[in-house]
């Protein structure tokens, strides 16, 4: 299989005006053409009255390409920037809150928690909620390591990104 | 200044003179306000929001202007989709403003309240609902600008009933600038450059004309541009009106319904120049196979219509005039002739043709005859379906906007509306609305509008007691199997006419053709002639959805069992 068909999952960045129904405009003209969304963030950019937003799609070069293009024709979309793919070229985070159960694995849980520099936000005699902040791989690894019934809830921030200051940005489409 | 005034008072700064619509509560203040403007601007009541739209569209389409329609909220703005999604399709411009519930009451399910920017979002290349009376001027003004620059396209303002009574300063600005709406006019020289070497060193070129080329006016310099350089053309069906004065570089439409040599043309090019094209499905057939032998350049204002569904191999971002008047300041001698002649062979072997003589009266006959009756410059306005093709291959279009009918969405009972919209539009023109039985039937309450405005339209209905097209393709591929598609019982048209008003002829002989559309051409009000054709006839030639367009079908047998049907069911109602 050569690149420009593998999927894969491709992060982009787009500057928007913080418009009410912007969130909406953007979801819904991914979900027409058929990408998919596995992860969205919104929040105040660097320009006062734009928002960002990260998002993460699946799908090949072509859909990739695709996206950017389209994603421009939306009048409210400033400016797209793909997020380069090769992790070290970027800066990527996910936050996740976790409600465990201690059950009788409270100790194996600590020394997790360490392992995955996490943080124990909140403690009762029963279970804790945990901090754990990173890519979204060391975020799934941490919570794929817990047992399922140890786990209460999980709350997660989706993914926020960036290039890193020596990655040359291309000018999107 | 109240919001409805504001709007009045804006549409006349946007150079506005002409609206369609129904009125309604949720917009009752605006149509109060027209009162006030009733000798600046021309007010159009349809008999259903569907047929307003696309009679803005039509407006649109001829004038090159926008249209603007204003409904009430609810029923009045769901009735506009249709029209919205039809001209979102083929890139009209639409200023669409819907009446909403007061801005206290949305989300409430307040009586008359739908959700129109959620609704229309999909098929509008803009909407906003309009949350104060201070922002009102600004997103009227962005309406029209998104409205009508760069692709163009729909835009709906969604206008809440206590912003058109509120009170506020009206400031309305002369030019806008958006952060990050800049459409890309002027192509990439070195694109330019690079598509006029592959030019130069090509064997086999063609031009593909499509619709953003009547979309940007720039017909006339693709004329000159293929008499420059002799290279032959062909177009989608939004991309008619090509008109090189050596006849010998046109070689009709492409796609489904496109002729045979126009699509042998596509597959044995070596070069393809793609003007305002967003090669949909319906012309390429299928994708593995098509233009296989060919470089493609292609032309478009829209970025992301460019590798969507084809690869190009020099992609040119810009408006199709100011593109093609770069590539008519190369100068370098090219000679296609061989091509040309072989293209010429093509076309004598495998003619767009129909069988003549029998006893009905064959469409394809009624279009040629409106052709060599009507004046040059007549607009002539297709339905969806058989008609809509016939009137393509048969009708040799000569400008740019001449030909008028749903190409995208393929909407059944646009061309009675869009034919209004046009004649309003155009009124030194002659404008002929043509029509299948089934779809002249979804928008037919329309000739109630035809009557109260006098609006001297020429319409033809060409009955094949069926809904033609779907019935063709049952007929192809599903072993004749009919299942809804036959109306027989249809009503006699001309007497629905009369009865509102309208001058009407019924016709079934093909002896009758003629005298028809001479009085037709010759009336000076509106008419209508209802012409039974014959209930069999098929569209040729025809590539198969996702078929080869090298290969398309030239031939299929005459169903006689169906005209049985339906001359039987006429006789057992005693007709
Ligand atoms: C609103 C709408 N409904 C259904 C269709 C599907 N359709 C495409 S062509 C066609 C038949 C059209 O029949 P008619 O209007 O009689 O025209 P003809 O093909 O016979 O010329 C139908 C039902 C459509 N294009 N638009």
């Amino acid at each position: 299989m050569n690149m420009a068909n593998a999927v894969r999952e491709h992060l982009v960045s787009m500057l928007v005006h913080n418009k009410p129904g912007v969130m909406r405009k953007v979801a819904n003209l991914f979900a027409r053409r058929g990408f998919n969304i596995s992860s969205i963030t919104v929040g105040d950019s660097e320009v006062p009255g734009l928002a960002r937003l990260i998002i993460m799609v699946k799908g090949d070069e072509r859909i990739i390409e695709q996206i950017e293009k389209q994603a421009y024709k939306l009048v409210e979309v400033v400016k797209v920037t793909p997020i380069d793919p090769i992790p070290e070229n970027r800066v990527e985070r996910e936050m996740a809150l976790v409600k465990v159960k201690f059950g009788d694995q409270k100790q194996e849980l600590f020394q997790l928690v360490e392992i995955f520099r996490g943080k124990i936000v909140d403690v009762s005699k029963e279970g804790a909620i945990i901090e754990i902040t990173g890519s979204r791989s060391k975020v799934e690894a941490f919570i794929r390591l817990l047992s399922e019934n140890q786990i209460v809830e999980i709350a997660r921030t989706g993914i926020v990104a960036m290039n890193r200051w020596n990655v040359v940005e291309k000018e999107g489409f | 200044m109240k919001g409805s005034k504001m709007l009045f008072e804006a549409l006349l700064r946007e150079g506005v003179d002409t609206v369609f619509g129904i009125p309604g509560g949720a917009i009752i203040n605006v149509y109060d306000e027209l009162c006030n403007y009733e000798n600046k601007i021309r007010f159009y009541l349809f008999r259903h929001e569907q047929g307003a739209t696309h009679a803005a569209d039509g407006y649109a389409r001829v004038t090159g202007k926008p249209g603007v329609v204003i409904v009430t909220s609810g029923p009045g703005a769901t009735n506009t989709v249709t029209g919205i999604a039809t001209a979102y399709m083929d890139s009209v411009p639409l200023v669409v403003i819907t009446g909403q519930v007061p801005t206290s009451m949305i989300g409430t399910d307040a009586f008359q309240e739908v959700d129109v920017t959620g609704i229309t979002m999909p098929i509008t290349k803009h909407n906003h609902l309009v949350t104060s009376v201070e922002e009102l001027p600004y997103s009227i003004k962005e309406a029209f600008f998104v409205a009508t620059t760069g692709r163009p396209g729909p835009v709906v303002l969604d206008f809440p009933k206590d912003i058109q009574t509120a009170e506020g300063e009206f400031d309305y600005p002369e030019k806008i600038e958006i952060l990050g709406y800049k459409p890309t006019v002027k192509g990439h020289p070195r694109q330019i450059k690079r598509a006029m070497e592959l030019l130069k060193n090509s064997k086999k070129p063609l031009v593909i004309v499509g619709g953003g080329v009547n979309i940007s006016g720039a017909m006339d310099l693709v004329n000159q541009f293929l008499d420059k350089f002799g290279i032959p053309a062909v177009s989608t069906l939004m991309g008619r009106g090509v008109n090189p004065s050596n006849e010998k570089l046109y070689y009709g439409g492409i796609g489904m319904h496109g002729t045979y040599y126009g699509n042998y043309a596509v597959a044995n090019a070596d070069l393809i120049i793609a003007l305002g094209v967003r090669f949909s499905d319906r012309i390429i057939g299928n994708p593995k196979t098509f233009a296989k032998n060919a470089k493609i350049v292609h032309v478009d204002i829209d970025p992301a219509e460019i590798g969507k569904n084809v690869r190009a191999d020099v992609p040119i971002v810009g408006d199709v005039k100011s593109v093609v008047s770069e590539f008519l300041k190369y100068d370098f001698k090219t000679d296609f002739s061989e091509w040309i002649e072989e293209l010429q062979e093509v076309k004598r072997r495998f003619p767009l043709r129909y069988e003549k003589g029998g006893k009905f009266i064959k469409p394809q006959y009624i279009v040629e005859k409106v052709d060599e009756v009507f004046p040059d410059d007549t607009i002539v306005v297709a339905d969806v379906g058989q008609n809509q093709m016939w009137v393509a291959q048969y009708y040799k279009f000569k400008y740019q906007r001449s030909f008028v009918c749903s190409g995208g969405l393929g909407t059944m009972g646009y061309a009675l509306p869009a034919g209004i919209g046009a004649k309003i539009g155009v009124p030194d023109k002659e404008v002929v609305v043509f029509a299948g039985d089934g779809g002249f039937q979804m928008n037919i309450q329309e000739l109630m509008t035809v009557r109260r405005y006098d609006i001297p339209l020429k319409i033809i209905v060409m009955d094949n007691k069926a809904l033609g097209m779907v019935r063709q393709w049952q007929q192809l591929f599903f072993n004749c199997r009919y299942s809804a598609t036959i109306l027989a019982d249809n009503p006699d048209f001309a007497k629905i006419a009369e009865a509102i008003g309208i001058r009407a002829m019924k016709i079934e002989k093909p002896e009758e053709v003629d005298r028809a559309i001479e009085e037709l051409a010759r009336s000076k009000g509106p008419m209508l002639v209802h012409a039974l054709i014959d209930p069999a006839e098929v569209v040729l030639p025809m590539v198969p959805p996702g078929g080869d367009v090298g290969s398309p079908l030239v031939e299929a047998p005459y169903d006689e069992n169906l005209v049985e049907r339906i001359l039987s069911f006429e006789k057992s109602r005693g007709e």
